[in-house]
């Protein structure tokens, strides 16, 4: 799984884009920062309030619910300030 | 059509080529959007404004077939900036060209507020006191809001 990270949660993970291969048990977005969050450090930070975090996969906007596979490409990112 | 680069650009010269060569189009309306120097009550030096290349990509493409399917326009044109850009500087333009002013007008409008919710775009000021990410603001939302489910006026 392809995730990349923008903005100010690029700073706090400490990376921009990495592929990971979470447990079979990450079924859905939630899973998936769930499962960010344990891995500590900068991603515990990044993901420590859901609220100012959004996502996308497959470079369309989706919520906490959506199901994510190991093909997707994930985007962790702030709410969008285009213009 | 849709561009996304680092570099300026020139505000007449688009919007003449909008419409070139197309003698149905009675209008066109645009709205430049530009760095100011300020946010609340600190100076800003710049903004590095970063985004999500294959994203943006779709996301204006969405917003530009949106506009196109709401109005009765001949043209649409989202020019969108990345990179360092300081105080005067060009951010984005948005143009839309119609047979009549009111629906060039709308999808402009439409265009602008949609675009600020929508395209992943996210803003880095240099302030005083260091670098400063600029929050999306509920405003925001309530203007791209004020689009959703609504029959766009309709041009004579």
């Amino acid at each position: 799984m392809r995730i990349l990270y923008f903005a100010w949660l690029r700073e706090k993970a400490g990376v921009s884009e990495e592929t990971i291969t979470p447990p079979d048990t990450v079924a859905t977005v939630a899973d998936l920062i769930e499962w960010q969050r344990q891995r500590g450090d900068g991603y515990g930070e990044a993901f420590a309030d859901t609220a100012v975090v959004k996502v996308a996969v497959n470079q369309e906007h989706v919520g906490l619910d959506h199901p994510i596979s190991n093909a997707d490409e994930v985007a962790f990112f702030p709410p969008v300030t285009g213009g | 059509m849709i561009r996304v680069q680092a570099e300026d650009f020139d505000v007449g010269r688009e919007l003449e080529n909008l419409s070139k060569g197309n003698l149905s189009v009675g209008g066109v309306s645009s709205f430049v959007g530009l760095v100011r120097d300020m946010a609340g009550d600190q100076t800003i030096k710049a903004m590095t404004l970063e985004h999500y290349p294959e994203m943006t990509k779709k996301a204006l493409a969405k917003i530009e077939a949106e506009a196109l399917n709401r109005w009765p326009l001949e043209a649409t044109l989202i020019i969108h900036r990345y990179g360092r850009l300081e105080p005067g500087d060009r951010i984005v333009l948005v143009a839309a060209s119609s047979a009549h002013r009111e629906a060039a007008i709308e999808a402009c409008h439409f265009l602008i507020d949609w675009l600020k919710t929508q395209a992943p775009f996210w803003k880095l000021e240099e302030t005083p006191d260091g670098g400063q990410w600029v929050d999306a603001r509920n405003a925001d939302d309530k203007a791209a809001g004020r689009w959703v489910n609504k029959d766009p006026g309709r041009a004579e």
